[in-house]
Order: structure tokens, then sequence, then C-alpha cells
């Protein structure tokens, strides 16, 4: 008893001061997380549910929806990898323009540069309907100046995707601009004027010096901006609703009509349950690359 | 060492080229700068487009007859646009608010006080950064909903309380879930752990409470990071949309990123200048607070980035 009480005397401020926050965590984060993985085998029902064992795996990757999951897949594959190497390249362009010039110009590209995501995507897609309207829209207008066919943006199924695309990389990825920016900022400046004594150019020296010592960075903005990729819904959402006839379904937007317009409980935590995989396997990279270094 | 003729040529020819150089820099990063702008630009422009003008071609760069039309359009629209506003703000406030003293709290247990369970906690916590939201978006959203059936039916006998109940059952299924977010605690605890032990110690010495110990030393060492997380804890409750459209159920409750999506989907659906007024005064506030605290949202920036 004795012992239990100084122990108890010894550690109580240590669970009062990690309790507030380890209540919420364990309610509303890690039960949720042990009971999507029941749901993924369960059909649900309001009063009482059922276990299906891999049923509702089956469902997806076989059954008759199958192809819509595969075509979703599809759609989330093509998004991520357009999107994140165009803002891979985008950012390190911007980031080596910005590097010879003055601390507070840079500084103010660099707010300029994150101020789109400063609103919302909800409001920001928003206004890219409005862009892409096939009658009014500012897009139409600029190819009929070009004398183009105007273009059926988000309506047309053929390139409704591509649009959604388009609408991401047009917008220059303000974090990955300011993260390479404070890499670059670490790049010892002996090095360029090295580089410079030798005669090399510009151009030279940002691939031969700056790319390659900014390896880590573009490493960690790969994994990250494929995670947040992988996941991709308000925009689509908003834009298209992953129409016309699914030309535009992501994963995450294949969930929520799953569990909210289905009411399949069961099925759309075995596709979370999917995602939860491919995000898990990027996620370990990251992991790999944080413990390596934690920069600040 | 008289100057050569040649070598005086090179010199002038790299001033030249330098400032053809840096006129080209600043070429490409201006035109980059605007085509990011542009949405912006066009939603206020349209915002202050008298209606019949907006539908027009060719479309004006610059309102010919600036107007706030359509603002006063918009409120008559969509009546709840302050509430939403006011909705978005409290939930944002209070989610931020409990983060930054919870997260501040436990990244201090975390950072410099051993205790049966931390490593194994921490390791959980570290674990939980790598779960997308998503996942628990179905169990969630089965676990509020049987609180809220709970919730009503134990109020069921105070229906003067029915309003409470509601407002209580709405912003809770948005806050509650929110305030399960590990990141900050991660953050804190980076920080604390560099702090210096010393101050602690000799505080402890000096027969200082634990409480004491925390509000009085670890607290304002931990300025810089607490505005750090605050700052992306509002942000984080300001943008989320998914779990806000999912849960709540009365308009009244709507936040801001959910009203607008819901006026979109209504019939002023079409009507651009009213839909570009909204999304304008949505905008607004996050305009102004990013430039009046600029400099730690480039910081959280970093962290979110932990997160993706």
């Amino acid at each position: 008893m004795g012992f239990l009480v100084s122990a108890w005397n010894r550690y109580k401020w240590s669970y009062f001061f990690i309790a507030p926050s380890m209540f919420f965590f364990f309610i509303f984060l890690l039960y949720p997380v042990f009971r999507v993985f029941l749901l993924a085998f369960q059909e649900w029902a309001l009063k009482g549910s059922k276990w299906v064992g891999l049923r509702n795996f089956q469902d997806i990757f076989f059954g008759l929806s199958s192809k819509l999951f595969w075509y979703t897949m599809e759609h989330t594959v093509l998004y991520a990898v357009v999107v994140v190497v165009v803002w891979i390249v985008t950012a390190l362009v911007v980031a080596g323009l910005l590097q010879p010039l003055d601390n507070r110009v840079q500084s103010l590209y660099r707010g300029a540069f994150y101020l789109p995501y400063v609103t919302s995507i909800v409001i920001i897609s928003l206004v890219w309907i409005w862009i892409f309207n096939p009658d009014y829209g500012f897009f139409n207008w600029l190819l009929g100046l070009a004398h183009v066919e105007p273009l059926r943006w988000l309506v047309d199924p053929k390139i409704a995707l591509w649009s959604v695309i388009l609408s991401t990389i047009l917008i220059v990825p303000g974090s990955g601009v300011v993260l390479y920016s404070a890499a670059i900022g670490s790049i010892p400046r002996e090095l360029y004027e090295a580089a410079e004594v030798e005669g090399a150019s510009a151009v030279r020296k940002w691939l031969h010096i700056t790319i390659p010592l900014l390896q880590p960075t573009t490493l960690y903005l790969t994994v990250i901006y494929t995670i947040a990729a992988f996941q991709v819904f308000d925009r689509v959402f908003i834009m298209t609703g992953g129409g016309p006839i699914n030309a535009t379904t992501t994963i995450v937007q294949l969930i929520y009509a799953t569990a909210f317009s289905d009411f399949n409980f069961g099925k759309a935590s075995a596709e979370a349950l999917v995602l939860f995989v491919i995000i898990a396997a990027f996620s370990a990279v990251q992991f790999k690359l944080l413990s390596t270094e934690v920069e600040y | 060492m008289p100057v050569t003729l040649s070598q005086r040529r090179t010199a002038r020819q790299r001033l030249t080229s330098g400032l053809a150089m840096t006129a080209f820099i600043y070429g490409l990063l201006t035109m980059d700068a605007l085509v990011s702008l542009f949405p912006l630009y066009w939603m206020f422009n349209t915002a202050f487009t008298p209606g019949s003008e907006v539908i027009k071609l060719p479309p004006e760069l610059i309102p010919k007859n600036p107007s706030l039309e359509n603002f006063h359009l918009v409120v008559k629209a969509a009546p709840n646009i302050w509430r939403w506003g006011a909705n978005t703000l409290f939930i944002a406030l209070v989610t931020m608010g409990l983060h930054v003293l919870f997260d501040a709290m436990s990244g201090y247990a975390f950072a410099k006080r051993r205790f049966p369970g931390s490593r194994v906690l921490f390791w959980l916590v570290i674990a939980a950064l790598m779960i997308p939201g998503q996942v628990t978006l179905v169990p969630l959203y089965i676990m509020i909903s049987d609180m809220r059936r709970v919730l009503t039916e134990i109020t069921a006998g105070w229906p003067q309380y029915s309003v409470i109940v509601e407002a209580a059952s709405n912003y809770g299924a948005v806050i509650l879930p929110g305030l399960a977010d590990v990141i900050g605690i991660f953050l804190m605890k980076q920080f604390i752990q560099t702090l210096p032990s010393e101050l602690e110690e000799a505080a402890r010495i000096d027969g200082a409470s634990e409480l004491n110990i925390f509000t009085r030393i670890i607290l304002p060492l931990s300025a810089p990071a607490l505005a750090v997380n605050a700052i992306f804890a509002f942000q984080r409750y300001w943008y989320a949309f998914l779990w806000p459209l999912v849960v709540l159920q009365k308009q009244e409750y709507y936040t801001l990123q959910v009203g607008l999506s819901f006026v979109y989907r209504s019939e002023f659906g079409t009507n651009y200048g009213l839909l570009m007024a909204g999304a304008a005064m949505a905008a607004i506030p996050m305009i102004i607070f990013f430039f009046a605290f600029q400099r730690y949202f480039m910081a959280g920036i970093r962290i979110g980035a932990l997160k993706g």
C-alpha cells in the first residue's frame, strides 16, 4: 500500500498534465481507429452489426462496384502524380529565382505565394467554378481571344479531372516555396562563390549545387504532397461532386459517398482502411526522414 | 595597373547581363505571383461588379461601376452568413484555446517528466500522426451520432432547454473530435525539451508547486511555440470542411465553409456575383489575420509540413 501511495505522490502531477489531451486522444482518435478495423469486417446496422469477414474488401476489389473503385484509384493516382511533380518543380524553380533577391523582396514574394492558401480551398474552388464557367467564364473568354473553341471544363467528363488538376497546379505551392527557401538559406555561400570563380552560370549553379543539396527537402516535400494529394476532397466535392458520371471521383470522395449516400458504413470503413494502408506506406517514409533530421 | 579595353568591356557586359538577369527573374516571379493570385483577384473583381454586368462578354478586368449590390444580395439570400462566420470563429477559437493549453501541458510532461507509460504513450502519439483524418470518419460519425441520441434522450424531459441542447450537440460534434489532434503535443514536446531544466529545478528547490512551475516558468518560456501552435490550430479548424459537413445538421450551426457550399448548391448557385461576394466575405477575415500574423503563419507551414 505504502508503495502505491508513494508512487502516486511521485507521478500524480505527470498524469495530471497529460490527462486532458490523452482523454480526447483515446476517445476520439485511438478508439475510432480501433473501431474502423472492426467496422471494415462488418455489415453495419443501427440495431446490431453482423460479421461478414472479408466481404467488404471482396466487394471493393472484385464486386459489382469494383470498376468504380479502380476508376477512383486511377483518378487519385493521376491527380497525385501530376500535382506532386508539377508542385515540386515549380517550388524548386521559384525558390531558386528568389534566392539572389534581397531578403525583404523575398519575403514579399513568399507572402504573395502563400496568400492563396490563406483563404480556404472551398472558397478558391468556388472561384474556379466561375473561372471555368462554359458561357461567361474567364478561361473560355481567353480561349476565345486565341480563336480556340470554348471548353466545357468541369462538365465534359473527358477533361473534368484535368480541369481540377489545372486549378491545383496553376497556383504556386506556397508551402514548398517557403520550405525550399529556408533550406537554400542554409547552403554555405562558399559553394556558390567557388562556382562563380570557375565561371559557372546561374542555371548551372542551380542545377549542380542547389538541387543536389536540397535533396532531403525534395524527398520530404514529395512525401507530404503525395499524402495530401491522396486525401484530396474539398476541391473535388465543391467543383464537381465527383462527377460528371464519376469522372473526378477520388478515394475520399468515394468514402464519403459510400458512407453518406449509400449509408454502407462497413464498406466505407474498408475503403478507408485501403486509403490508410496507402498513406501509412508514405508516412513510414516520412517518419524515416523525420527521424534522421528534424528541422525547425 | 592600367585597365585594358577588353577588361572594361567584360565588366560592362557583365553588368548589363546582370541587369537583364535580374529583370528576367523579377518578370518570371511576378508572372507566377499574378497567376497564383488571379483567383483571389477575380473573386473580388466579380464580387464588386453589379449583377447584370457579371455575365457579360468581354468581362471587365476592373469593375466599371463598382458596387456593393452583390454583398447586399448574398446577405439577403443567405441571412445566416454572419451566423456562419460567428460559428466558425467560435469553433476555431474554443478548439484553439483548449489545444494551446492541453498541448502545452502534455508536451511539458512528455519533454521534462519521467513517469510509467510515458514512452508508450508518446509512441502512440507519434504513430497517430500518420493516421489521416478520413480513416476515422465513419466510426467517429457513429460515435457522435450515438452520443447525440443519448443527449437528446437524457434531456427529453426538459424541452425548455432544447435550444441549448441542440447548440451543444452541434458545436460539440465539431469541437470534441477536434481536440483529439496530436500534432500540437508533438510540437510542444519538441520545443519544451530544448528549454534548460535548471530554472525548473531551482524553483522546485525553492518549494514552488508543480502547477506554479508550469504556469510561471514553462508557459512564459514557451511563448513562441504557443503562438505558432495557436495560429496553426486556428487555421486547421477555420478551414475544416469534411467533418463539419458531415455532422452539422442545421443551417444555423453551419461553418462558413459548409455554408458557402450550401449556398452554391442552392438556387443562388448560378448567381456568380452573389457567390463571389459570399466567398469574399468569408475570405477577408483570414486575409487580414494573415497579414497581421504572417511570421507565425510561415512558422506554421513548417509544422504543417510534418502532418502533411
